[in-house]
């Protein structure tokens, strides 16, 4: 349980801070509420519209496309890692591949998964899901 | 069929010479990548021409010569892919240990499942068209699913299990939407996903947790771990049975989890439904068998009364309710529920006489449903309507054909002696098994006669409406069955009552296949004093 | 360590479960779904510091498959709105088991 101390310093920390900010500035300030200061803040430039707005569904296409390619980059990190022992044929030495027992296996085995990949990426393109008109 | 037949002999031959022979049968070291490939030639087959049917299906615009061709190919491929599972079973290659498994129980599962695919897409490549489903996509839709059901024959670790599954299941998602202008297809791939993902997460927990209690997914290394280190009362490893149990009940839609099945077998499109009904089930179904025995021999005898009473209510809810169906393809949808039903008792029994009844049930019950689906597509109007019961009066006497083969599909599903060729055979060695069991269930064997006896209701019901029933004058004129159709219609039809009268082959043949990692001592015990002959 | 990440994880799981059969908005209980995912994805991570990384790339599969879930309910929601104008689970009702 003692792991846990600094969290929970942090966390009263934290809920510290924030009652401290809001109730110093509730005693501190006067209140002169102007039109400018009520709109919400949207970096700056003066806010358009409403913020429920409706999206058009092209975004959940886009969206769902985003979704399938980018977790299968996930796959490449822990490739990455284990590269090493996917391109030898036979457990490695001192962290090293012995000469002559180099195998394409590894290799073989991205090019294939990006191979499909790719097959679904010309799928898509030609089904006209990446065209936004 | 012919093939399947020629293929199944042919290695039940070769079997029994490697049998004779006292050099021991190859075997794969699935340590090595190259032979972990090699070992998955067939589902790589599939996969791979998959993806390249994929690109064939957007290369063009949709339209139905299209959707047609790309139909044709993916057949082709199911073709090929059966050739080489054959080619596979007859070399008698085992792998004791790995990931996957080599076996004769896979091959024999592929088979059913491949005959299921072929079945689906020749059905749906006709029936598509009239419901204005010309998609060519939909034909490798179920290739994919078809490549996630091998997978699920061949797991022997459950995160393929997972895997498979999904593959399976999401392409059917999407198939069971398939007819976008239809609100039911849509609202059935809605409540299909939904529950569906619910179970997944089931699913999914379960092998969280029995890889918690035991440190591996492996099916053989858990049921070691689980026999050396007595895990069998671990509250873990209870509870993740418990939630595996709950995972595949909804996935074979066992009672009570079944809620889902009726409503989306009604709202798919037909093809697809009698993909869900057979392919879907049977893969389940042997993924499910196979964790049972393989990962979990000791635990089955804890668990022999949560699954008992699962196969009892689900034989009985299944059928009774069956008898209200006014809508064929809704009956159809509860019958297959009853089936599940009657699979799970070859489960109870747990031991090599229950797994060669399995797999001779799955051939006659994958067979009868793919035929008794091909009917209703074939007298189905677009838009599904003409599938109520009362639309097959006098069904007789304007296609007697067609009203025979359905009749003999009845009969199949219901277990009828010669009428009903191989059905009879079937519940019939699932009856065997239950009484033979190492503690014989013989109440469970009564009630699955009782049962039968319940489904009579319906089943003739339909046979009855189409012979007796006199044909309404505004019946709707009956379409000349296309060819795809037709074939699944009078093959299937053909093959059950050809096994019906020759059934000892194809019983040799599935009692071959028990696979020799399931099931400890018994099964092991004559395998090995026929390869010492 | 591990007792606490696997108490969590099985609190995540129930908290999903009970939201997937209460709540009534197909996205919402699709979200619960997910957070049953993810809870078994924290059990995975817990266990791997017991018996290993293995543990961790069955986590990467878990969130593909969820990826691929994801996408093709979204579709399938999409789908019903267009013929529905709603998602919401009690109005969903023209096949009545």
């Amino acid at each position: 349980m003692k792991a846990y101390v600094p969290v929970l310093l942090l966390i009263v920390f934290v809920i510290a801070n924030a009652v401290m900010i809001i109730g110093l500035s509730h005693l501190l300030t006067r209140r002169r509420p102007t039109p400018e200061k009520q709109t919400p803040y949207e970096s700056g430039v003066p806010p358009l519209g409403d913020a429920r707005e409706r999206f058009s569904i092209k975004f959940s296409m886009v969206a769902m496309l985003f979704i399938i390619f980018d977790i299968e980059t996930v796959f490449m990190i822990p490739w990455g890692v284990a590269y090493r022992e996917l391109s030898c044929g036979v457990p490695l030495v001192h962290g090293g591949c012995p000469t002559g027992q180099l195998s394409f296996f590894g290799l073989s085995e991205m090019l294939v998964f990006i191979g499909i990949l790719f097959a679904g990426y010309v799928y898509v393109w030609k089904k006209g899901a990446l065209q936004w008109d | 069929m012919l093939l399947l037949q020629s293929a199944l002999v042919q290695s039940a031959l070769v079997q029994a010479a490697l049998g004779a022979l006292p050099a021991a049968r190859p075997t794969w070291n699935l340590a090595l990548p190259g032979q972990l490939l090699g070992a998955l030639g067939p589902d790589l087959l599939l996969a791979g021409g998959a993806v390249l049917l994929l690109l064939v299906a957007v290369a063009r615009p949709e339209s139905d010569r299209h959707q047609r061709a790309v139909g044709w190919a993916s057949l082709g491929l199911v073709g090929l892919t059966i050739v080489a599972v054959v080619a596979y079973a007859s070399r008698g290659a085992l792998a004791t240990e790995g990931p996957i498994a080599v076996d004769t129980f896979r091959w024999a599962v592929d088979i059913v499942v491949l005959i299921g695919t072929g079945c689906t897409i020749a059905l749906s490549m006709e029936s598509n068209p009239l419901d204005g489903i010309l998609t060519a996509e939909s034909h490798v839709l179920v290739l994919f699913s078809a490549a996630g059901m091998l997978l699920l024959a061949a797991a022997r670790d459950l995160i393929l299990v997972f895997l498979g599954i999904e593959l399976m299941s999401v392409a059917v998602y999407i198939l069971s939407g398939l007819d976008r202008r239809s609100e039911r297809s849509a609202e059935a791939a809605l409540k299909y996903f939904l529950l569906g993902a619910f179970s997944t997460g089931f699913l999914l927990y379960g092998i969280a947790l029995v890889y918690g209690a035991t440190g591996s997914t492996n099916l053989a290394t858990i049921g070691e771990h689980v026999a050396r280190y007595s895990l069998m009362y671990n509250p873990m490893l209870v509870a993740g049975v418990a939630l595996l149990l709950i995972g595949f009940s909804f996935k074979v839609a066992a009672v009570p989890f079944h809620m889902w099945a009726p409503d989306v077998y009604e709202g798919a499109p037909t093809p697809i439904t009698a993909f869900m009904a057979a392919a879907v089930k049977v893969a389940a179904f042997a993924a499910f068998l196979r964790i049972w025995l393989d990962a979990f021999p000791t635990v089955a005898y804890q668990w022999h009364n949560a699954i008992w009473l699962l196969a009892v209510l689900t034989m009985l809810v299944g059928n009774v309710v069956a008898l209200r169906q006014r809508n064929l393809k809704r009956m159809l949808a509860y019958s297959s529920i009853a089936h599940a039903g009657y699979l799970l008792v070859t489960v109870v029994v747990a031991n090599s006489l229950g797994a060669s009844a399995f797999l001779f049930y799955l051939v006659a019950y994958t067979l009868a449903t793919m035929g008794a689906f091909a009917v209703v597509i074939a007298l189905g109007e677009p838009g599904e309507r003409n599938q109520e019961i009362a639309d097959y009066a006098g069904l007789w006497t304007v296609e007697p054909w067609l009203a025979a083969a359905m009749a003999v599909f009845m009969m199949a599903l219901l277990g009828f002696p010669i009428a009903g060729g191989m059905g009879f055979f079937a519940k019939w060695y699932v009856i065997d098994a239950a009484i033979h069991a190492p503690h014989p269930q013989t109440v469970l064997a009564v009630i699955l006669v009782l049962a039968s006896v319940i489904s009579c209701g319906y089943y003739l019901g339909v046979v009855l409406t189409m012979f007796m029933k006199p044909r309404p004058a505004n019946a709707p004129a009956v379409r000349p069955v296309p060819t795809g159709t037709f074939l699944v219609i009078y093959l299937s039809a053909f093959t059950l009552l050809l096994f019906g009268v020759l059934p000892n082959g194809f019983v040799q043949l599935a009692h071959d296949s028990v696979p020799i990692s399931m099931v400890g001592a018994p099964a092991r015990a004559p395998v090995a004093s026929a390869a010492s002959r | 360590m591990l007792a606490e990440s696997i108490a969590l994880s099985a609190l995540l799981f129930v908290i999903g479960v009970v939201g997937v059969l209460t709540r009534r908005n197909a996205i919402i209980v699709f979200m619960c779904v997910e957070l049953m995912l993810n809870a078994v994805n924290l059990t995975f991570i817990a266990f791997g510091r017991v018996y290993g990384y293995g543990a961790q790339a069955i986590v990467i599969f878990v969130m593909t498959v969820a990826a691929a879930e994801a996408a093709v309910g979204l579709a399938i929601v999409i789908a019903i709105f267009r013929h529905r104008q709603t998602v919401d689970l009690d109005s969903i009702n023209l096949l009545k088991g």
